[in-house]
């Protein structure tokens, strides 16, 4: 290509602006059309067709049993109706654990304590999920440190190892960070002098709080609690490792049909539950406005 | 998660369309191939077991003897055996260790294929039972050779369970409420059938593999009247030793090998064959219908059918050899074992164990009221849901 080649191209690109940013766009929208739309879309397909009891095989004939499976059989309701419990519990404890927090970090402490807090948030991610995990499952064993410890005080023996306790204290701990960051910058982000505003026209704290500082902040917390509500939503590892006798989650679910019952449809089916949920979520928050603060 | 979950379904579906394509692209070999004798090991043997079945106690020497590297993957159910088995058209997996209630399965499916017991001169040693048993031999044809077997037992912490049980009741009453761990497997509803057996003769139960739908009801009900008291369901062998250790656990259905590694780590544990009798396994390496590795299985079977490696395995497992000529071996290795794992008991003691069977619709008694393995594993989703 010659100089004056390269200008007229050039030119070109700069009068027709859609095509230049057709260019740029095509490889990243190519992946995201074939990938990710594209599971998508197969997740569905394969949702429609049965397994074959006996011979193991994929029957490829359209059908709906294994929707009505999910929504004739009480367990699987029951399963999902706990995996969507446990998650909003799992989000309005983050929420409770983070607004304070955050609030202090980022409206009190000095900057150097700042910056220590900043990284203590960050460096529980740096370890292995699983690590994590299974330290949980070691402090809430019965003969665990929780034990011990409660033990020493004097307050007997708490059994809440392995059952949905566990499990909704393991995951508020995992994703906590993740509710942390976005309430974080959204309270940096508030002026100072709105508060003071505030307070100069006689509310209090309490009220300075709820009637201006929540509603900033809201599509921060909404943002985190995207994270916190979707991660604990498609887990598995967690309800597996520190799960007791009713712990199944959808997560499990799918992952028994594919690997242990060679069930993919039903799995595939299953699987569409988590994302409507996450679908009908996103919708409410983007509402609220939750993508203004990401 | 949201893109964890993506490519979950992506891999799901790519694993799908793989089954789907491999298995039209598949045809059926001959039965009348069998190889007539053993060439040059191909360097490599993947194997599903189950856990505890790879030690390397007996895989080292045999790599070094014959150049294949073993790689195994544990799998903690039957019903994942067979998946794995089926998985990416067959071949991934060289050899099963599979038990009475896959090894049908597997057969009628296609997974896995003929072998020549000329091949493994072993085999002659065997106990009779366990030559051509009706779980891997059909019209004559062997689908594998037999491994080792055992009971299921129950298996309690010796200092917190006392007096020490006699009865499978101990894991149905409410007296360990929420410190009782089983399997999570649907043939666990075989273990509530035999204990009904014996508790409500009215229910007339005569195996617990066949059961009528009311039976199977009895037995399910029991189960999820169990179900409170449960503090885990365990999936593999080594949860069930941590839930013991850490005093989560303090009675339960277990494999002799738990016993034998928590006895290892001095926790005080005890295992016994309640008054019921008790439901139990007998193994079979099976060789995949589209093994890659043929040579190399049929070294490994050769190996393990040894008195000396089996041997190793019963002590290491705690199961019971298949080779009548491993007693003296065993007792090599360790003074009584021989008698402790019954390579030495009359053949009562082996038809006394109900061994693991798919359950069909076939009763066995010319009715076919039965209810088949689907149905259970439906059943045992409502009870641990």
């Amino acid at each position: 290509m010659d100089g004056t080649t390269r200008t007229r191209v050039s030119a070109a690109l700069f009068r027709r602006p859609w095509l230049r940013a057709g260019l740029l766009l095509s490889a990243p929208g190519g992946w995201f059309i074939f990938i990710y739309l594209g599971a998508l879309f197969l997740l569905f397909l394969s949702a429609l067709w049965t397994v074959d009891s006996f011979s193991g095989k994929i029957v490829h004939s359209w059908s709906l049993a294994n929707f009505e499976t999910l929504f004739k059989v009480s367990a699987y309701r029951t399963i999902a109706l706990r995996t969507i419990g446990i998650a909003a519990a799992v989000t309005v404890t983050d929420i409770v654990l983070a607004v304070p927090f955050a609030f202090f970090a980022a409206r009190i402490a000095p900057k150097r304590l700042q910056a220590i807090l900043f990284v203590a948030v960050l460096i529980p991610l740096w370890s292995s999920y699983l690590v994590r995990v299974f330290a949980w499952r070691l402090i809430l064993s019965k003969d665990g440190i929780l034990n011990w410890f409660v033990g020493n005080v004097g307050l007997g023996s708490l059994n809440i190892g392995y059952s949905n306790w566990a499990m909704w204290i393991v995951f508020s701990y995992i994703w906590l960070p993740f509710m942390i960051l976005p309430v974080w910058a959204a309270i940096e982000r508030v002026p100072d002098s709105f508060i003071e505003a505030s307070a100069d026209l006689g509310a209090r704290g309490w009220r300075s709080f709820r009637l201006i500082l929540l509603p900033l902040i809201l599509p921060g917390i909404l943002a985190g609690s995207i994270f916190t509500f979707s991660l604990t939503l498609g887990d598995f590892i967690t309800p597996t490792l520190v799960g007791g006798a009713g712990s199944t989650f959808i997560g499990n679910v799918v992952y028994q049909e594919v690997g242990i019952s060679n069930n993919v449809p039903f799995a595939a089916a299953f699987a569409t539950v988590p994302l409507v949920v996450m679908g009908i979520y996103l919708l409410i928050a983007r509402r609220m406005g939750a993508f203004e603060a990401l | 998660m949201r893109l964890a979950k993506i490519d979950w379904a992506l891999a799901a579906i790519l694993g799908a369309m793989t089954i789907g394509v491999t298995a039209c692209g598949s045809s059926s070999s001959s039965s009348g191939g069998l190889p007539t004798k053993i060439g040059n090991g191909e360097g490599q043997l993947n194997l599903v077991a189950w856990e505890g079945y790879a030690q390397p106690e007996w895989v080292k020497p045999f790599e070094t003897a014959t150049g294949c590297q073993v790689h195994a993957k544990y799998a903690g159910s039957s019903d994942e055996m067979v998946t794995l088995m089926r998985q990416g058209g067959g071949s991934t997996y060289d050899m099963v260790s599979a038990s009475g209630d896959a090894s049908l399965r597997l057969i009628s499916g296609g997974n896995v294929g003929a072998m020549n017991v000329n091949l493994v001169p072993e085999w002659k040693n065997f106990i009779p039972q366990l030559q051509s048993p009706s779980h891997n031999t059909v019209n004559g044809v062997h689908y594998g050779i037999s491994l080792q077997w055992g009971p299921n037992v129950l298996l309690y912490n010796s200092s917190k369970v006392k007096p020490a049980p006699t009865s499978w009741e101990a894991i149905y009453s409410p007296k360990y409420k929420g410190s009782v761990t089983v399997p999570a497997n649907p043939i666990q509803i075989a273990d509530a059938a035999l204990y009904l057996s014996k508790a409500q003769p009215s229910l007339g139960i005569t195996d617990p593999y066949e059961l009528t739908e009311p039976q199977l009801n009895a037995a399910v009900s029991l189960l999820k009247q169990q179900r409170p008291l449960i503090k885990k369901y365990w999936t593999a062998a080594a949860d069930e030793v941590e839930l013991f250790k850490n005093g989560d656990a303090v009675i339960g259905a277990a494999w002799p090998l738990q016993t034998n590694n928590l006895q290892a780590d001095k926790v005080p544990v005890g295992e016994l064959i309640p008054a019921q009798g008790a439901t139990g396994w007998a193994d079979t390496w099976m060789l995949a219908a589209h093994a890659k590795h043929p040579n190399c299985a049929y070294k490994w079977v050769n190996w393990v059918s040894t008195p000396k490696v089996q041997a190793e395995q019963a002590i290491s497992f705690g199961e019971t050899p298949a080779n009548t000529r491993a007693c003296p071996f065993m007792e090599q290795i360790k003074k009584g074992s021989c008698g402790r794992y019954h390579a030495n008991a009359p053949s009562a003691y082996f038809e006394s164990i109900k061994f693991w069977k798919t359950p069909v619709k076939n009763c066995g008694n010319g009715k076919s009221d039965c209810t088949d393995y689907s149905v259970w594993q439906k059943k045992w989703t409502e009870i641990t849901a």
